[in-house]
């Protein structure tokens, strides 16, 4: 398994993806094409991927989850923000975005619409392969064996349309895309979400065996806290653009700190017809990224709110005993004039 | 992929399936099981079949005159469909002129289709600028009234049968164009197309392998339902003298030069009408049918 | 809605079906979705169909209020407070809609018109079934409006469909399925494309108002999650047909069917961390292709020659319990 990467350049403590200060406004035109507001998808984040993890990113609708996604596979032009890939910039000078997404590579969580339907499986994998110069007969071999890396016999399913496979077969062979170009690190949007739970499950143990065998670093975004929590090595939590916690998957649903995590895990269900759920955790539905409130974007929802939270915007800061444990959240860092916060000395 | 191994077999238990086939072989199954628009390409081939081989089943010279045998009514003295106000035979005439009106009907067709598709692709592709260039332009010729910008053309042109092509040409870029922009803005949202750039693919790969596979159907099937307003335009051309010239056997033009006989010999001034009608017609429910038999869902 | 206007409905059975068949015939096909369902539901029960995707449960929920697509072909016997659905015309069925019984959807975005406001659209409801004055409907709206619990409800009244949120359209689509007081309520994945925080407000939402009006419920979901929160009794469906029913606590706790053994060994839950999954193996059925003994033999960890020659039946195992399996799961489950 600890096979060396010919790719890797920074040692194994180097971050495989660094992302400093990402920013993405959509601008909202009027009925006369002027600009009239921006919807903040990401608002100035910051996070680390290491090599070999998997970092788990939750967050509801309009949480920015999937705009982080093809920011960072270029797929849409950041507003503001760097990214390194294992220690290189991405972007003029560094790495081409065409060497990053050899390197990067992503799932989409519809898996009909995601495949062209008048490709047959081993074409679309042999795509990718082909855009980087392999000849077809080539390419499309080494699709096959990428087919057989994801549990599709490549006899049977080679030659077939997506509307003759089912979602989790369809799901194996985006996958086996993403795969074909041996990329180091896997972004997976909701790749599982729209999978029956029975498929899912087979899915989730092939993303995991894929892994162990390939050395691969996973991204792996979705809003199912439980999927996130079997898969994730750390999680990150987002809200309206911006990341309120992140941290080790264990440290975080022992100790979450920032309200809203309390809040999305007390809005599982409880899987036990004896102990429902009484109260909703929360009221109304999230605000719009259009005009999100101010300083702590999370106020108007929060049971602990003050003054200073409107004030001001709280920035990531350790919280609890774990050092990788971080959260935005005037409440439990001391020092910062919530009534909840203790007093100058900033907790270790 | 350097090393690769075969998972266990227990990822996955091989689906029972019918065998595979191709979308396309799907849309043949579906269209041969559709009475009327098999009957309808029957006609259509058989029309064009004999316009194709006219010069062996022409019964006589289509250009013949015969001032003695003018107007005789179909079947009599051994005119299987009479003869024209000059004594020429109708059979013959109506034989040559599919070769006319047919190519009237199909090559401003293809022609627009290659033309108008792309622009229409690549304005739905690039979208923006591109596109706003693109199809504003193309609704200025939009705007007019096909028949008249057609009659325009010629005018300006001049008469005969290439100018009339152009001209044709010209008026079916811009609905092919918008259809083609339409289709191109759909396909090019979804995830595939999204999911191609992810691999680094530039914008002509993108366009030739994943969106002209999905937009190729559609446009197809519009312009061929555009067929047949090609035949009857350019049919209407040549009966106002812009299109094909006399002596030419065309049907439109026959219309034009028989209509003074309608009341002597009726059904020899209503028989190229007839065939105007018939392949129009034949090529619209052939065209409905195809887009029967490539809608997936029904 | 504390009215009584169908107050004798409220009592007793609501729905009795009977052998209900469901075919889909289309000119290239001609599929079973539903086979031989029969169940019954009183009063303020809340029955759970939990499927996945193809297992024939919104088909089975919608065939209650005739809401089937014009290829559809349907068999058997659909009793509603006393309506026979199946031998209703489309005019009779529009009488029923709302009144007797009414549906919530999953995308409320495509229930409501995008040119009315919400007020307007369900007191026109009103209107038209119970031919009150459009001014007093408009009063009841307000009502039903807060009994939904949305906020500054006077407000929201003049609201259109897309200045709503996902959350208050669901509950908009709430009270508008109330509108007409019905006996029965058909709730079809209505939180599945909602966020968490939206989502357990719905279904707190739905469970109070349903034991307060006192409603039959039929809830269609593929999430054990949600079936936990709000069932009193579960119907599981695997291609077309029941496999496995039972009160919600016992069928979780006891699962007698292999499938359902194995969708909930599938599920991923808190404590699944740190250890592989045990899926069912091998992909959805697929209803063109059903195999001829039990539906479920190609994936089932329990097959035997029987399974695949003769069709198991849904028997009961104990007072509440019943499943469709020649080898349930019995030693486990409570007599």
């Amino acid at each position: 398994m600890n096979m060396v990467d010919a790719r890797d350049r920074g040692g194994p403590r180097q971050p495989l993806l660094t992302v400093e200060g990402l920013r993405k406004y959509f601008p909202l035109r009027n009925a006369l094409g002027t600009v009239s507001a921006h919807v903040q998808a990401v608002d100035d984040i910051s996070f680390t991927v290491a090599k070999g993890e998997t970092l788990g990113v939750v967050g509801e609708s309009g949480c920015g989850k999937s705009t982080t996604a093809r920011l960072l596979m270029h797929l849409i032009e950041r507003d503001a923000g760097s990214l390194l890939l294992d220690g290189d910039p991405v972007g003029s000078g560094g790495v081409s975005v065409r060497d990053l997404r050899r390197q990067v590579q992503m799932v989409f969580q519809d898996s009909y619409a995601s495949l062209n339907p008048r490709h047959t499986a081993v074409a679309e994998i042999a795509f990718g392969l082909r855009v980087i110069g392999h000849r077809r007969a080539e390419a499309e071999a080494q699709a096959r064996q990428t087919l057989r890396l994801v549990g599709l016999d490549p006899d049977q399913f080679a030659g077939r349309y997506p509307h003759e496979m089912s979602g989790g077969q369809r799901q194996r062979v985006n996958i086996a895309r993403g795969l074909a170009l041996n990329p180091r690190l896997l972004i997976l949007d909701e790749a599982v979400s729209a999978l029956d739970k029975s498929v899912q499950a087979q899915v989730l143990n092939l993303i995991e065996e894929l892994k162990q065998r390939l050395n691969l670093t996973y991204l792996f975004i979705s809003h199912d806290l439980n999927v996130v929590h079997y898969v994730s090595d750390r999680v990150l939590v987002m809200y309206l653009g911006k990341i309120v916690e992140i941290g080790p998957v264990d440290e975080i649903w022992r100790n979450a700190a920032h309200p809203y995590t309390r809040a999305l895990f007390s809005s599982r269900l409880s899987m036990n017809p004896a102990d429902r759920v009484v109260a909703p955790p929360l009221t109304g539905d999230p605000p719009s990224p259009v005009n999100p409130p101010s300083g702590c974007r999370f106020r108007t929802r929060c049971a602990l709110a003050e003054p200073i939270c409107a004030a001001v915007e709280p920035s990531l800061l350790a919280a609890g005993a774990d050092a990788a444990h971080a959260a935005a959240c005037h409440a439990v860092q001391a020092g910062s004039g919530h009534s909840l916060a203790g007093g100058m000395t900033h907790a270790a | 992929m350097t090393e690769i191994a075969v998972l266990p077999a227990t990822a996955h238990t091989p689906a029972r399936r019918p065998p595979q086939r191709g979308y396309w072989r799907n849309v043949l199954k579906r269209f041969l099981r559709d009475r009327i628009g098999l009957v309808c390409l029957m006609v259509l081939l058989a029309i064009a079949l004999a316009a194709i081989f006219a010069p062996l089943l022409a019964p006589a010279d289509p250009y013949r005159t015969s001032m003695i045998r003018r107007l005789i009514a179909p079947g009599e003295k051994g005119y299987l469909l009479g003869t024209d106000e000059l004594g020429r035979d109708m059979l013959s005439r109506l034989l040559y002129g599919g070769r006319v009106s047919l190519s009237m009907g199909i090559a401003p067709i293809v022609l627009s289709t290659m033309i108008g598709g792309g622009l229409g692709v690549i304005a739905g592709y690039f979208g923006r600028h591109i596109n706003m260039m693109i199809m504003r332009v193309i609704d200025v010729f939009y705007a007019f009234p096909s028949v008249l910008l057609a009659v325009a053309m010629a005018g300006v042109l001049g008469s005969g049968i290439l100018n009339s092509l152009i001209s044709l040409t010209l008026v079916f870029i811009p609905p092919i164009a918008r259809v083609a922009e339409s289709v191109t803005t759909q396909v090019r949202n979804q995830d595939f197309v999204e999911a191609a750039r992810a691999t680094g693919a530039g914008s002509a790969r993108i366009i030739i392998e994943h969106v002209l596979a999905n937009v190729t159907g559609p446009i197809l099937t519009y312009a061929s339902s555009l067929v047949s307003v090609s035949i009857i335009i350019s049919s209407g051309l040549s009966f106002l003298g812009l299109g094909a010239s006399p002596p030419t056997a065309d049907w439109g033009l026959m219309l034009n030069t028989l209509r003074q006989a309608v009341y002597v010999a009726p059904v020899n001034a209503v028989l190229p009408g007839v065939m105007i009608f018939l392949t129009s017609v034949s090529f619209n429910l052939v065209s409905d049918s195809l887009r029967t038999a490539m809608d997936v869902r029904a | 809605m504390p009215r009584e206007t169908t107050g004798q409905a409220r009592a007793g059975r609501i729905v009795e079906v009977q052998d209900l068949s469901v075919r889909f015939v289309t000119r290239d096909a001609d599929i079973s979705v539903v086979q031989d369902v029969s169940f019954t539901l009183d009063a303020g029960e809340v029955l759970c169909l939990l499927g996945e995707s193809g297992s024939g449960k919104s088909v089975t929920m919608r065939s209650l209020l005739g809401l089937l697509p014009p290829t559809a072909r349907v068999g058997g016997r659909v009793m509603v407070s006393g309506h026979e659905v199946t031998r209703m015309t489309e005019r009779q069925l529009e009488s029923v809609r709302g009144p007797v019984a009414a549906m919530v959807f999953q995308e409320p975005m495509t229930a409501f018109d995008p040119v009315f406001t919400i007020g307007t659209q369900i007191a026109e409801t009103i209107v038209s079934h119970e031919g009150i004055s459009y001014r007093v409907a408009r009063a009841r709206v307000l009502e039903l409006l807060e009994l939904v619990q949305i906020p500054s409800a006077a407000r929201r009244l003049d609201a259109y469909p897309h200045e709503l949120s996902g959350g208050l359209r669901q509950r908009a689509m709430i009270a508008l399925a109330l509108s007409c007081s019905p006996a029965l309520l058909l709730a079809d994945e209505p939180t599945t494309a909602l966020d968490a925080t939206v989502q357990i407000q719905i279904l707190l939402l739905l469970r109070q108002l349903q034991r307060d009006l006192g409603m039959a419920t039929i809830f269609v979901t593929h999430d054990i999650g949600v079936a936990c929160e709000i069932a009193d009794r579960v119907a599981i469906m695997y291609a077309g047909r029941f496999v496995e029913t039972g009160p919600i606590d016992t069928l979780i706790s006891h699962p007698a069917h292999p499938y359902t053994i194995g969708l909930l060994s599938s599920t991923v839950h808190e404590s699944s961390r740190g250890r592989p999954l045990a899926p069912i193996q091998g992909g959805p059925p697929d209803l063109a292709d059903l195999p001829g003994g039990c539906g479920f033999a190609p994936r089932c960890v329990a097959r035997t020659a029987l399974c695949d020659q003769v069709r198991p039946t849904l028997i009961p195992f104990s007072t509440t319990r019943a499943a469709a399996c020649h080898h349930p799961a019995l030693e486990t489950a409570p007599a």
